[in-house]
């Protein structure tokens, strides 16, 4: 069963929607016993770092959560500050971030970056992709829809799975092992995001 | 390459998809779930939703209808019309809207724009400025669908906005509006140029040369109503979208 993990903060309903338009039933939950049985999860977060690590850390499933993602390695999607949960600590906040990945979270940085490219970066970016991954069958001439201020940087080279340039290249996605980010939103990338959803759904 | 967003306003009226002259003589265009679904279809970057009787009627959003549209995007949709408290902001994001849309609520209580950006982040808050000229030629920020003019000047009133926390400005000529006389790029330039946060342009694109102009001006992002649910010259309903090859080969070439 795919799981959207419901710690209170992210666009829950865009994502289940999506996922039923690629033909996945999927359960929007805050329950320990319910997310303790997913076979998927997806970690949605919109808004401030902070706010969704507090929440997070609120919400009494960061243990369950632990335990699936790190010891049972039920594959997990974590989606736009889902994403930057995921690493050790973020520019935006003062809380620590889960350090599942290693690597931070920055701001964009205006010093490296021409007038024209406001910040927060919103609108659709092509991706690059830097490794073979069953997330992106079938997606070639992808773009995705970003909405972010903030963007990840992760120590390990190799858990680079999608980049985008945006003043300059930053990462778009991150997958090692059972563990993957996206810093955009698949939910709202019309095919290429029903595409990459069907991917996580199927391939993994 | 820089790739520019193109974004469909859709008015609704009444429970229908309507389209202005001016912000008046609304013409019926159909139904806004089928609008939405052809804007799927064609890859539609982002969908504007403005429900333009909400505040003048003095009510609230209409959760039921927004609900149904926001299931049926699979592309960011921004929604505005009678959003006056922090409670209705949260519901609409919990409804699957992406970007709530603040028009005479920041006039009157810029502080909403502040809480809601810290609700859901600046990248969910727009601020939509209709700016008409007034009798001595200048530009001035209205509400209530271009009829009550504020005094305030759209260039401070802009600023105002972006420091109370706003992600984005969504600046609409009342006068260009439906009249495909191309986009006021006087104002698109005085607005955009000080700004740190995206300009989306609004009111009075007839192509694709029209969208070109305005990013040209300093507009981050393109929207249009007229332009994409009719086909001149004779003011036939059709939903389109430029191609993408299209969009390549121009607007995603300035610089």
């Amino acid at each position: 069963m795919l799981v959207i993990v419901d710690y209170g903060a992210g666009n829950l309903g865009s994502i289940q929607n999506m996922l039923l338009k690629v033909g996945a039933t999927s359960v929007i939950s805050a329950d320990e016993s319910v997310i303790n049985s997913a076979s998927k999860l997806l970690l949605p977060g919109i808004g401030a770092f902070d706010n969704c690590m507090e929440k997070f850390n609120g919400s009494g499933l960061r243990d369950i959560m632990e335990t699936k993602v790190n010891k049972e390695k039920t594959p997990l999607m974590g989606i736009c500050v889902g994403l930057q949960m995921l690493m050790e600590n973020s520019e935006e906040g003062e809380m620590d971030g889960l350090g599942w990945i290693g690597g931070k979270v920055v701001a964009f940085d205006k010093q490296k970056m021409a007038e024209q490219h406001k910040v927060p970066n919103m609108g659709w970016l092509e991706v690059k992709t830097v490794k073979d991954s069953k997330l992106t069958t079938a997606l070639t001439d992808a773009r995705f829809y970003f909405a972010h201020s903030f963007h990840v940087v992760v120590d390990n080279p190799a858990d680079k799975l999608l980049v985008a340039e945006y003043g300059y290249e930053f990462v778009a996605a991150i997958e090692r092992d059972n563990i993957i980010g996206v810093q955009f939103h698949p939910e709202k990338s019309h095919r290429f995001g029903m595409q990459l959803l069907k991917n996580f759904v199927t391939n993994f | 390459m820089r790739r520019i967003r193109v974004i469909p306003v859709l008015l609704i009226s009444k429970g229908g998809l309507v389209k202005s002259v001016k912000f008046k003589n609304y013409k019926y265009v159909g139904d806004p779930i089928n609008a939405v679904k052809i804007f799927n279809e064609k890859g539609t970057d982002e969908m504007v939703i403005l429900d333009i009787d909400a505040t003048r009627e003095n009510r609230s959003p209409n959760f039921e209808m927004i609900k149904e549209i926001a299931s049926e995007a699979f592309m960011p949709m921004a929604y505005g019309g009678g959003i006056s408290s922090v409670e209705e902001i949260k519901k609409l994001f919990n409804l699957g809207v992406e970007k709530i849309i603040l028009n005479n609520a920041a006039v009157h209580d810029p502080s909403l724009v502040t809480n809601a950006a810290g609700l859901a982040g600046s990248q969910s808050v727009v601020v939509s400025i209709d700016v008409k000229k007034n009798m001595f030629g200048k530009y001035r920020v209205y509400t209530r669908n271009g009829t009550e003019n504020t005094n305030n000047d759209p260039v401070e009133f802009a600023h105002k906005m972006q420091r109370a926390g706003a992600g984005e400005i969504f600046l609409n000529a009342i006068d260009r509006d439906g009249t495909y006389s191309g986009y006021d790029g006087d104002l698109v330039k005085k607005v955009s140029s000080g700004l740190s946060i995206p300009l989306i342009a609004c009111g009075g694109a007839a192509d694709i040369n029209d969208l070109c102009f305005a990013v040209e001006q300093g507009a981050s992002a393109v929207a249009a109503g007229s332009m994409f649910v009719f086909q001149r010259p004779h003011q036939a309903v059709l939903i389109n979208y430029p191609a993408e090859n299209e969009l390549k080969e121009k607007l995603f070439q300035i610089h």
